[in-house]
């Protein structure tokens, strides 16, 4: 349930919003529908990298990976894939914190 | 435990959220730049191209339509002046709006602002030259000239236009890197763009070197090393050309210049040419009976590339050719009537000037026998990260003092001399872009010398060439009336005998129409043959180049666009004609090993090409420039004094007439050598050094692998650039390529009753490493080939070769 919550949250805003926007929807989507704190770090974890793969690839796949290949390179990397796994997994990561975040919360007010 | 395990993954949440927004050090914020949403991937252009478009811009007048080819060049069609300079302004800046922001900023001494103190002192520098006080100046003139003052504000605003409308996540992606924002473009920007060409082109100097070895070495030596007139030369205005006016008195210089020279025959840091080339050939020597005109102007490539092509059209106007990002009209090209180039002249408009100042307070210099006020300008250096640095500069009559003390000098600026102040033409008021504004719209012969009148710094070789076959050359700018030699080394700022006595009268510069050759040319070398009347400069760039395209040239009958193309890649090597038999005659081969041995047989059946392939380049280059240093290195190089070297022209002119002589002999060995001694001693080293790092002698001695060659991104950003590449070509070859400089355009226009335009840049029309108009023209640039340019004559003409249409309204 959270996860394609966040998933399409985390997408949905990228088209609208600033990335750190979707950090504070995926707090609130753990805040109402967290339950526990694995799954929920793991939702916001999978949502962000999830959305941020499907944006990136929405952008490079029609400019054949050019550019990801340039910026690859400027960060010493040797492919455009690689570079993709970084902005993936940090993406995931600021997912995963802002959802484990929302559940810790939640937990707070509950009895 | 439960509101501490919120409390610690909040926080951890919000600081790695800050943590990924904020810039460490190079590295810029991870998560800005990373993200998908506003970071680079949106940068990624699509490979698919919109075939139409339109756009509303409030501070239109009429309707403008874009039609862009296929390189994406864009063909933009104006109801009115303003319009036109408006949506140049606004297309310009959708594709080149960060190197805009760069290089005005780098221009203006503003770098700091958003790289922090690493540029500090690159921005001192151009505050303290005076770039800022130079481009205000600029401003004011252009500002002066109604024409002007609209075409200059109607490309800032339409530049604002782009900007207003961009937002973050459309930034270009080097704003993301480093992490600013784009701000306001400003008129004076245009006029920076200028002081920044001046300095390419014409802000070296070397006469605090000139000075040094004049009291080293004494004006007998300096003259001999040093002479005003080159051995061998091939004039730009070819030599016996009679001058039809008559000349302003030539002023005389000061007794203390003359006592400087004559006291027993006892003062600038210049590169020797980046090497640009243009000619214009009569229809008598061409096929269509019709002038051809060629340019290829040689500067620093980078990516983005320098130039951006443009056709501008409106009532009275429909030109093509390329343009400065963020300065309006067309520099380099054609329309239907007249075509024209530019060479730089390498005339000297700059100057240092020795300062005596009263006390250690410096508010007072000493100048035509009084105590005069300095005059101080406040330059506030913002830096990223830290307070602002505030500079005072001083001013004399002559210009700025550009380093008032020994603390500030700079240790990468060895030649710009301490307690001097500059004086230098891009300092002073001036209304270049009109010359480009009228050339833009020139019909014939008299429109172009009109158009030249208004052409300040840096001073060009403007060729020209029109429809009505006429012909023409003009080494053109604001050029100092000087006595001889007036700046060949340091002055005494004190006596007014020495500024400049004016300046000489733009119709009295230099110039060639139809001479009887049927062709006029030029390759940065000297102006005019000695019986020019007016002082320009000692020292021009080496005449190789000129000499080749003047040979090749006159040999020439009908000739065609094709005839032009081969000679702009020409890589034949003049200096190696002149210098090679006699390094050989004087190279002692029964003291070669087998290896020695076999080099020289190379070398000796090398054709003087300068082809990729060539193995007789690599070991002429290498051993002739080590000749060179090895022959001057034990007197010139001194750690402690900046001097000049002499050169290559005079260095040859020893080795054939005076192998025995003095600067032969290594002073720093008991035994006296001489020439053969220094050619075999080169010789010997290049061979050891070309085995060391390329193999055995052999195909990895080619020159395309021993001289590699890279396209690098206007920041050096790794990624950014071409990669490197094997190319033809040195900087004393017609195809000048040499550590990154190279033909940043190539033009060849046929003029006629139909002219046609042909042209390639070595990168392409775009300036975002996302696009696929980044570096789409690189490869036909490498491969020697042109394209012909589309020269749409209205808004509907039809043409398969157009992608896009683009309509802006109000």
């Amino acid at each position: 349930m959270l996860f394609p919550l966040i998933l399409f949250l985390a997408f949905v805003s990228g088209y609208l919003l600033p990335w750190w926007a979707a950090c504070i929807l995926a707090f609130a989507a753990a805040f109402f529908f967290g339950k526990t704190s694995g799954p929920s770090f793991w939702s916001g974890f999978a949502g962000f990298g999830l959305a941020w793969i499907a944006l990136a690839l929405l952008k490079s796949f029609p400019n054949e990976h050019i550019l990801a290949t340039r910026v690859a390179h400027l960060f010493h990397l040797p492919n455009w894939l690689l570079l993709l796994a970084v902005t993936a997994l940090i993406g995931a990561l600021a997912g995963g914190m802002s959802a484990l975040s929302g559940v810790l919360v939640k937990r707070v007010f509950e009895k | 435990m439960k509101i501490f395990k919120a409390f610690i993954s909040v926080a951890i949440t919000v600081a790695l959220i800050w943590a990924m927004q904020t810039k460490f050090g190079d590295i810029p914020p991870v998560g800005a730049f990373l993200n998908p949403a506003t970071g680079f991937w949106q940068n990624a252009e699509s490979k698919n191209i919109e075939p139409s478009g339109s756009l509303k811009l409030k501070g239109l007048q009429g309707k403008v339509t874009i039609q862009y080819d296929e390189n994406r060049i864009p063909h933009i069609f104006a109801e009115n002046d303003h319009d036109l300079y408006y949506a140049q302004g606004y297309i310009t800046a959708q594709e080149r709006l960060w190197q805009m922001d760069i290089q005005t900023r780098s221009a203006a001494g503003r770098l700091s602002e958003v790289v922090g103190a690493k540029a500090l002192e690159l921005d001192r520098y151009h505050r303290r030259m005076g770039m800022v006080y130079g481009a205000e100046n600029t401003l004011r003139g252009m500002m002066k000239d109604p024409v002007m003052k609209v075409v200059i504000n109607a490309y800032a605003e339409g530049v604002n236009a782009y900007i207003h409308q961009l937002s973050p996540r459309h930034y270009p992606i080097e704003f993301k890197l480093l992490n600013y924002a784009p701000e306001e473009w400003k008129p004076i920007n245009s006029a920076f763009l200028l002081k920044l060409m001046s300095e390419t082109l014409s802000g070296g100097s070397n006469e605090l070197a000139m000075t040094n070895v004049l009291n080293k070495f004494g004006a007998k030596v300096t003259s001999d090393l040093f002479p005003d007139y080159p051995t061998r030369e091939d004039p730009i205005i070819p030599a016996g050309t009679k001058w039809d006016f008559k000349p302003l008195p030539i002023p005389q210089p000061p007794a203390s210049f003359k006592a400087q020279m004559v006291a027993g025959m006892q003062t600038k840091d210049r590169v020797e040419g980046i090497g640009s080339n243009n000619w214009a050939i009569s229809g008598s020597k061409t096929a269509t009976g019709f002038p051809i005109l060629a340019n290829d102007p040689h500067l620093d490539l980078t990516y983005p590339s320098i130039w951006y092509q443009v056709q501008l059209s409106a009532p009275g106007v429909n030109v093509y050719g390329v343009s400065l990002p963020g300065a309006p009209c067309i520099v380099i090209g054609y329309n239907q009537k007249i075509s024209w180039g530019v060479t730089n002249v390498d005339a000297d408009i700059l100057d240092w000037y020795q300062i005596k100042f009263k006390d250690g307070s410096k508010n007072e210099y000493w100048y035509n026998n009084k105590w005069n006020k300095v005059t101080k300008r406040i330059e506030v250096i913002k830096v990223l990260g830290q307070q602002p640095i505030v500079d005072t500069v001083l001013y004399t009559v002559h210009g700025p003092v550009v380093y008032d003390n020994a603390g500030i000098a700079s240790e990468d600026r060895k030649n710009v001399p301490v307690g001097n102040a500059l004086r230098w033409v891009a300092h002073d008021e001036s209304d270049e872009f009109k010359t480009f504004y009228l050339l833009n719209r020139g019909k014939n012969y008299a429109d172009y010398r009109e158009a030249l009148r208004y052409f300040s710094a840096p001073a060009q070789n403007f060729v020209f060439a029109s429809a009505d076959n006429d012909i023409a050359i003009t080494p053109n700018g604001k050029l100092p009336l000087k006595y001889k030699d007036q700046g060949k080394f340091i002055m005494d700022g004190s006596d007014p005998a020495n500024d400049w006595h004016g300046f000489i009268p733009y119709e009295q510069n230099p110039t060639v129409k139809n001479p009887p050759r049927g062709f006029v040319s030029s390759a940065n070398q000297s102006s005019t043959d000695q019986t020019y009347p007016y002082y320009i400069n000692w020292q021009f760039a080496p005449y190789e180049r000129g000499k080749r395209i003047n040979d090749r040239l006159g040999a020439m009958q009908k000739a065609t666009i094709d005839s032009m193309r081969v000679l702009q890649t020409d890589s034949y090597s003049i200096r190696a004609q002149d210098l090679l038999p006699a390094m050989l005659n004087n190279l002692d081969a029964s003291k070669l090993d087998d290896t020695q041995l076999a080099a020289l047989k190379e070398l000796k059946s090398w054709n003087k090409d300068y082809s990729p392939n060539s193995i007789g380049a690599s070991i002429f280059a290498t051993w002739s420039n080590r000749f060179y240093r090895l022959t001057w290195n034990d007197s010139f190089n001194d750690k402690k004094t900046l001097l000049n070297i002499p050169t290559m022209d005079r260095t040859e002119e020893l080795l054939i007439k005076d192998p025995n002589s003095i600067w032969f002999d290594d002073k720093r060995t008991p035994v006296k050598e001489t020439a053969a001694d220094v050619l075999s001693r080169s010789f010997n080293s290049t061979i050891d050094e070309l085995t060391r790092t390329h193999g055995k002698l052999g195909t990895g001695w080619a020159w395309g692998k021993v001289r590699p060659f890279e396209v690098r991104h206007l920041a050096k950003l790794a990624g950014f650039g071409s990669g490197n590449f094997e190319s033809s070509g040195t900087s004393s070859t017609i195809n000048a390529l040499s550590e990154g400089h190279g033909p940043s355009w190539r033009m060849v226009v046929q003029m006629g009753p139909q002219t046609k335009g042909y042209g390639i840049l070595p990168g392409g029309q775009s300036g975002n490493p996302g696009s696929f108009f980044y570096d789409d023209m690189l490869q036909t640039w490498k491969d020697g080939k042109l394209k012909e340019l589309l020269f749409l004559n209205s808004a509907t003409e039809k043409s398969p070769r157009i992608k896009t249409t683009l309509t802006l309204s109000k």
